[in-house]
């Protein structure tokens, strides 16, 4: 009991911590000056109508692809932990009627959906992670309801380089014309149409199918893997 | 809007607890699942619906689908807990 | 009553945090630790946005007409980075449970951690240690003993 006491003691002590630093915050009305000025500025600079989307590209691209870095990290490192698949006489016993059939009729909706998402990015609630991330879903739902058929990593691994070779490719010809890396290019366009704000549904494009194509890769390499019999 | 915060925020606290403590590991990842709903919502009525949605796909939908998956294959997923001998099965 | 919504969300936040790292810290079982650093990257990024939000203000999206102010966008795309990147942490971590459950067959971490020990002393060909202030494969010098100091000396005096 005694040894459950310091991390009990430290995590108390580490809220009570944070409690006292933020009240000294003034809730509810930010310090913050850059977000004064991107609120301001947004909309005539960049042209998107979703305000953190033109932070996310145009004003804090670095980061985004610093995100994409990490995930790409991730997700390489997960597949090397995880090794080559078991031996194939395993046979997993297919989904029942059931998922066989709400996987076929769910595939082509979930892909209209997370297309929707990724193209509407600049004008929505929404953008590359959202869309990639129900991109990716679904294409791993068939796996799960028919355990034996698996795109080909490949397919996915070519995918996914060249979604990012497109990013970087975007951002490095703002360079040739004289801006910083990732500037968004071409002009802002009309406030709320669909091709609008730039490069801006571009680089959007390029996030959301190289991450839903690294996630896919991931969770098919999880369906995949097998704990149960020793290496 | 105040019971609505503090609904949720119940939710949150009680469930995020409840992860920690129940014996049965199915039972943990969705206890952790509605920790990312109540956190979802709660970026809903925070004027923040960019992040609301992130969190609900990513949080709600991807994490608990590869918390799933991992336990299914670690040979975790039973619904009955296994005693071990000396009584934990923590 | 904004004081209250104040306090609740904070308490909220904090509480989340606070509850995340004592579950990684207590843990026995490594799922568990999983779960734990997930709800504590939930609170974390709560904590975050809350730091951008605005009283009577709207969310920072242009419909038509302009509205009333908006809440601050920068944290929110923050966030929007965290989130993904905690759930790419919680991949790799779940990977590396299902190697440490194929090699060692358990996910307990206190057996995790002895047998490690057991592992690399084998390969190192020494004993395992029994404190962890004793140097591994016992002391490095035999203890210097006193006999040749005491003869000089009482040779001297």
């Amino acid at each position: 009991m005694l040894t459950r006491a310091g991390p009990l003691l430290f995590a108390g002590g580490f809220a009570f911590l944070l409690f006292v630093l933020l009240a000294e915050l003034p809730f509810g009305d930010p310090v913050m000056a850059v977000g004064r000025v991107v609120l301001d500025e947004a909309a005539a600079t960049v042209g998107a109508a979703n305000i953190v989307t033109s932070v996310v590209l145009a004003y804090r691209g670095i980061d985004t692809m610093g995100e994409l870095a990490i995930l790409f990290a991730a997700a390489t490192a997960a597949g090397l932990v995880l090794g080559h698949p078991g031996k194939a006489d395993q046979a997993e016993e297919a989904g029942g009627f059931i998922l066989r059939a709400g996987a076929d009729l769910l595939f082509p909706l979930l892909i209209v959906v997370g297309m929707y998402i990724i193209l509407h990015g600049h004008l929505t609630p929404g953008g590359g992670f959202q869309g990639g991330v129900v991109l990716a879903t679904a294409f791993v739902l068939p796996v799960l309801a028919r355990p034996g058929q698996v795109p080909s990593h490949g397919a996915l691994a070519i995918v996914e380089g060249l979604a990012g070779a497109v990013f970087i490719a975007t951002g490095a010809a703002a360079l040739a014309y004289d801006h910083e890396f990732l500037t968004p290019l071409l002009s802002p366009g009309r406030l709320g149409a669909l091709v609008s704000a730039g490069t801006l549904p571009i680089l959007y494009l390029a996030v959301g199918l190289k991450v839903g194509a690294e996630l896919a890769g991931l969770l098919i390499r999880f369906t995949e893997a097998d704990a149960e019999s020793p290496r | 809007m105040v019971w609505v915060i503090g609904l949720m925020m119940v939710l949150m606290l009680a469930t995020a607890i409840a992860a920690l403590v129940l014996d049965n590991l199915i039972g943990a990842t969705v206890a952790a699942a509605s920790v990312s709903l109540g956190v979802s919502v709660l970026f809903v009525l925070l004027r923040a619906p960019d992040v609301a949605l992130t969190e609900a796909a990513v949080g709600a939908g991807l994490a608990a689908f590869l918390l799933a998956l991992a336990l299914k294959r670690l040979g975790l997923w039973r619904i009955e807990v296994q005693q071990k001998e000396d009584g934990r099965a923590d | 009553m904004n004081e209250l919504v104040t306090v609740l969300l904070y308490v909220g936040a904090i509480g989340l945090l606070a509850i995340g790292i004592a579950g990684v810290l207590l843990s026995r079982h490594l799922f568990r630790i999983v779960l734990a650093l997930s709800i504590a990257e939930s609170g974390g990024n709560l904590l975050l946005v809350l730091t951008g939000f605005r009283w009577n203000a709207v969310a920072p999206i242009i419909e038509g007409a302009a509205q009333g102010t908006m809440v601050d966008p920068v944290p929110q795309a923050m966030v929007l980075t965290s989130i993904v990147i905690g759930v790419g942490v919680q991949a790799l971590a779940l990977a590396m449970a299902v190697r440490l459950r194929q090699a060692y067959g358990t996910l307990d971490i206190r057996e995790i951690r002895a047998r490690m020990e057991q592992d690399i002393s084998d390969a190192a060909d020494v004993v395992p240690p029994r404190s962890q202030q004793e140097p591994a494969g016992g002391r490095p010098l035999p203890p210097p003993s006193t006999a040749g100091l005491l003869t000089s000396k009482g040779s001297q005096a």
